[in-house]
């Protein structure tokens, strides 16, 4: 009986192993059908696609970067923008929002990939920085430090059908259409010969430039990538609170994005969204009773880094491959 | 605008005062660095909780010398302590982890003195024998500024002599040259590493303390000044401690002289400062090229 039972178990986590982005479209599917919290299952499912993007740079390609507040907030802005000021089709805006994100990562990974090592992640914090005065500065069309308002898309039409995004429920399986079309085209071009190349400049950088890998061309089209999955994340993030704060192109949301990926596991493709659903989930509790949340973020990151570099996820899988 | 010669020489030594700050803070990153390989990404944290440090004494007793004494001694147990507990377990394990580790030691620092001195902030006046303004020949300077240059030259010159003259410094000086030689001459190099991650930390506490008059005293004070200090990593060279006081100044004066001509970019000329350092330069003024490859 046991055995049949890890012998099913096993076959279903075959499988999984062997598709991870439909495993994790499934799951996610899911996700609020137990979890009674809608509004959070939709906070969980955005950065927890956040964090699957930054888990690109940092996971797959080994660069620890400080700057992908600048992708999300970028991404954010651009689709807020078209939506609030010039009235623009919510999807329009969306591929808006995540070339503007991947634009901004062109230009901040061609200054960045000109050094090597740890520099990357100060350069990527100082430029990200840059980004956010050049927002904060743009007030005529970002609102400034109020923000920008009028984000709003109440209904969305699906050919003859209109959908009420103002029902969490609706709202959730509408962010998860495209944030799954995202982690699909994540896993297959992580499956992709591109992807064995990166985690090839993750393992090795040397033997992979001796086996004629153009390394800084690489690093510069994952960052691309990286930085328009997180672009997206950050343009349905902005329709999905009607609003786009300057906070969302700070330090702390380039740390969250680290947060996330480390807690979840970096370098594995379901950890983000692990590490998305606990951090936000402590979160909620947590904050019901304290103001000292940095605090506790802080603690995490040191037990976390000391402790558990492997994150949850990560932790799991190690487990089971044993 | 009235551009006298005595306004672009007054606001040249304002940028060499600002700049200052900046060296401090530079100059300590840049030491950890070239000896532990270790971004301190708490580095701007202890530059606030040294402003904080500051305010505290300095609000008990009055007495400014001995803020100068206290603070750099805070910071620098925080920093002793950090390195000793956190960050000695994670050496051989990458140089990501340390500077994840130390960015979430920000954090902590940033609560803890948000528990204990309030999330609104302090003013920090300008200690009363330091207050007024003096002659400097171009016209009238703020007193306060003056000392502040020239506190922090005397303090990069025994920084100096203690490296390039005194035996310690020696051992600091072929440390960050190489360090398993040094081990197999019978040093204790992770005692080194220890010692001068303190003086580092203390570095960045002084600095923090020197600037709360002239900046205020925040919880998130910090965070810019992480910013400020990598760019001036960047610019000057990353472990190199000239580069550091080349490129402090440097950023004062350029940041300060766009304040001059236009406010509204002065944010911003640091960040084009360091693209061209890239653009031209990307090992910095003063660095070694592959370094850290």
């Amino acid at each position: 009986m046991s055995d049949q039972h890890s012998a099913f178990v096993r076959s279903v986590a075959d499988r999984a192993a062997r598709h991870p982005a439909a495993a994790t479209i499934l799951v996610l599917a899911l996700f609020p059908l137990v979890f009674p919290f809608h509004t959070l299952a939709i906070n969980i499912l955005l950065f927890g696609l956040f964090a699957a993007g930054y888990n690109i740079t940092f996971g797959y390609t080994g660069k620890l970067s400080f700057g992908h507040a600048a992708f999300f907030g970028g991404g954010a802005y651009g689709c807020g923008i078209l939506i609030a000021n010039y009235q623009v089709h919510w999807a329009l805006a969306v591929v808006f929002g995540v070339a503007l994100g991947g634009l901004i990562a062109l230009l901040i990974g061609l200054l960045a990939t000109r050094t090597r090592g740890i520099y990357f992640a100060m350069v990527t914090l100082a430029l990200a920085q840059c980004v956010y005065f050049l927002f904060f500065h743009a007030s005529s069309l970002t609102g400034g430090d109020n923000g920008l308002r009028g984000v709003n898309v109440p209904r969305v039409a699906l050919g003859p059908i209109s959908i009420d995004l103002l029902d969490p429920m609706v709202k959730y399986y509408f962010m998860l259409s495209l944030v799954g079309g995202a982690v699909w085209v994540l896993a297959r071009i992580l499956r992709s010969p591109f992807g064995a190349i990166l985690e090839a400049i993750r393992e090795n950088e040397a033997r992979a430039r001796a086996c004629g890998v153009n390394i800084e061309a690489t690093r510069l089209l994952s960052l691309v990538i990286s930085g328009m999955v997180c672009a997206l994340a950050g343009a349905l993030n902005a329709i999905n609170l009607s609003t786009v704060a300057i906070d969302s192109l700070s330090y702390h949301t380039s740390g969250l994005a680290m947060m996330l990926t480390l807690l979840g596991g970096m370098g594995t493709f379901f950890g983000p969204f692990v590490g998305s659903a606990v951090f936000l989930g402590i979160e909620h509790i947590v904050t019901g009773y304290t103001e000292r949340w940095q605090l506790i973020v802080g603690i995490v990151f040191i037990v976390l880094v000391l402790y558990f570099p492997r994150g949850i996820w990560g932790s799991i899988l190690q487990r089971a491959g044993k | 605008m009235d551009l006298t010669v005595s306004l672009i020489a007054q606001q040249l030594v304002a940028g060499i005062s600002l700049g200052s700050i900046y060296v401090l803070v530079g100059v300590g990153l840049s030491l950890i660095f070239g000896l532990l390989t270790i971004v301190n990404f708490a580095h701007g944290a202890l530059f606030m909780t040294g402003a904080y440090v500051g305010t505290y004494v300095f609000m008990k007793t009055g007495n400014f010398w001995l803020c100068l004494l206290a603070v750099p001694l805070a910071t620098g147990m925080i920093g002793l302590f950090a390195e000793r507990l956190l960050i000695r377990p994670l050496y051989g394990r990458g140089i990501d982890y340390p500077l994840l580790l130390t960015f979430g030691l920000a954090y902590v620092l940033m609560d803890v003195v948000r528990m204990l001195f309030g999330v609104q902030g302090e003013r920090f006046d300008t200690p009363d024998a330091l207050q007024g303004a003096v002659d400097i020949g171009v016209g009238m300077f703020p007193l306060y500024r003056l000392v502040l240059i020239v506190f922090t030259a005397a303090v990069m010159l025994a920084l100096w002599l203690f490296i390039e003259k005194t035996r310690y410094g020696l051992i600091i000086r072929a440390g960050a040259r190489d360090a398993q030689v040094l081990r197999v001459l019978g040093i204790d190099v992770s005692r080194v590493w220890l010692a001068v991650f303190g003086m580092g930390s203390a570095l960045a506490g002084l600095a923090g303390l020197l600037a709360a008059p002239m900046r205020g005293v925040s919880p998130e004070m910090g965070i810019p000044v992480l910013v400020e200090a990598f760019v001036i990593t960047v610019v000057g060279g990353m472990g190199s401690l000239g580069g550091a006081i080349a490129a402090g100044l440097l950023l004062g004066i350029v940041v300060s002289m766009t304040t001059l001509f236009a406010p509204e970019m002065a944010e911003l000329s640091m960040f084009a400062l360091m693209a061209l350092t890239l653009i031209a330069r990307p090992q910095g003024l003063f660095g070694r090229k592959g370094l850290l490859s």
